[in-house]
């Protein structure tokens, strides 16, 4: 573990917080996407393809 | 070079994240985000919640990736103009190399994920808007021709045509007439603009019509588009986006839109210097309500239309 604060993440803290925030958003929105798509049914196999 | 040497340096004008979202445009983002949300919710056909937030979503993005390439091309103009000054390339926050990543990035992602999220048609279309934007304004016409507001203003018009075709995989008369609503808006609104911020296009030779054709002319376009317009938005009341609540306000901000442009039009520049430009100011203030309340009374039509109420029906 790093016990001292290096100057570069005190300086770039809101920066590297706001790209974590955009990338967790990201995640978060392309599950939920994925989540109504699937209880949609955007995915299911048509009967043709459950045959083979 | 030492520790020390990396970490001071550009230490003093260091790019916070507050810099790169200024790349996207925030305030033009609203404009983007609430007409494409109109146009989506005026569509005839529903669209899941959170897909419709989604789409709404990578509209918006895709706008900011063109202001943020917008930026990127147009660095050396806003440098000089006192308008474009302070946004980060100009500043010195963020480099040129930096926001023409970050727009080359933002556009692919939110070109996909819209055609995920809605359909391929809608991603094509905003596809299309952000080449238009940068490609076709920035870069070509807008150095080019006077007419560079009247033809680069169908790049901020297409929102609400993407927003519809997200929801319906399609374009339709309705969604033309919301394009055109914004597309006849723009130039009356950039040349109010474009009067009181007098010498800022001059310097930076960008060739406006207050520039080319003389400041008279600018104000008679003013006057010519506003009565275009305004036929254009009382004639969509009769369509089946308008309705009752659409037509009452439209007639009263196309009635006070062409008061406004009339009085811009009567005045010559002495008046203006005098009040400081006050007519032109108060002109470009109440085009921002006029478009905002438009599509505002679209939204309300297609509300109370999910209750039996809206349009003419």
């Amino acid at each position: 573990m790093i016990g001292k604060q290096h100057e570069l993440h005190k300086r770039r803290f809101g920066r590297n917080m706001g790209v974590g925030l955009v990338l967790g958003a990201m995640i978060a929105i392309i599950f939920g996407m994925t989540i109504v798509k699937v209880n949609r049914g955007d995915f299911a196999m048509k009967p043709a393809e459950v045959q083979q | 070079m030492t520790d020390t040497s990396i970490n001071t340096k550009g230490y003093e004008g260091e790019a916070q994240f507050g810099d790169y979202f200024a790349l996207l445009k925030p305030r033009v983002m609203t404009l983007v985000v609430f007409t494409a949300f109109v146009g989506l919710l005026a569509a005839p056909v529903p669209m899941h919640p959170f897909l419709a937030f989604c789409a709404v979503l990578f509209i918006a993005v895709g706008g900011g990736a063109s202001g943020a390439l917008n930026m990127w091309w147009d660095a050396d103009i806003d440098a000089v103009m006192r308008r474009t000054q302070k946004r980060p390339i100009p500043s010195g926050k963020v480099t040129p190399d930096e926001a023409l990543a970050i727009g080359l990035a933002l556009s692919g992602f939110s070109v996909v994920l819209l055609g995920l999220a809605a359909n391929w048609f809608a991603a094509g279309l905003l596809a299309f808007t952000i080449f238009f934007y940068v490609v076709i304004y920035t870069m070509w016409l807008k150095r080019w021709t006077p007419q560079n507001i009247v033809i680069g203003g169908a790049a901020g018009a297409f929102p609400p045509m993407i927003g519809w075709a997200a929801a319906t995989g399609t374009v339709s008369v309705e969604s033309v007439l919301m394009f055109c609503l914004t597309f006849m808006w723009t130039p009356p609104h950039f040349w109010a603009l474009a009067l009181f911020m007098r010498n800022d296009y001059d310097e930076a030779k960008v060739p406006m019509l207050t520039v080319t054709h003389g400041r008279r002319a600018t104000r008679v376009h003013i006057l010519v588009y506003t009565l275009l317009l305004a036929v254009l938005a009382i004639a969509a009341g009769f369509t089946s986006i308008g309705g009752p609540v659409y037509l009452a306000i439209a007639v009263v901000l196309n009635l006070l839109f062409i008061k406004g442009a009339i009085a811009i039009w009567r005045r010559d520049e002495e008046d203006s210097e005098t009040d400081n430009f006050a007519v032109e100011r108060k002109f470009f203030k109440l085009s921002l309500i006029y478009l905002f309340a438009h599509f505002g009374a679209i939204l309300v039509e297609a509300g109370l239309a999910q209750f039996g109420m809206g349009g003419w029906s």
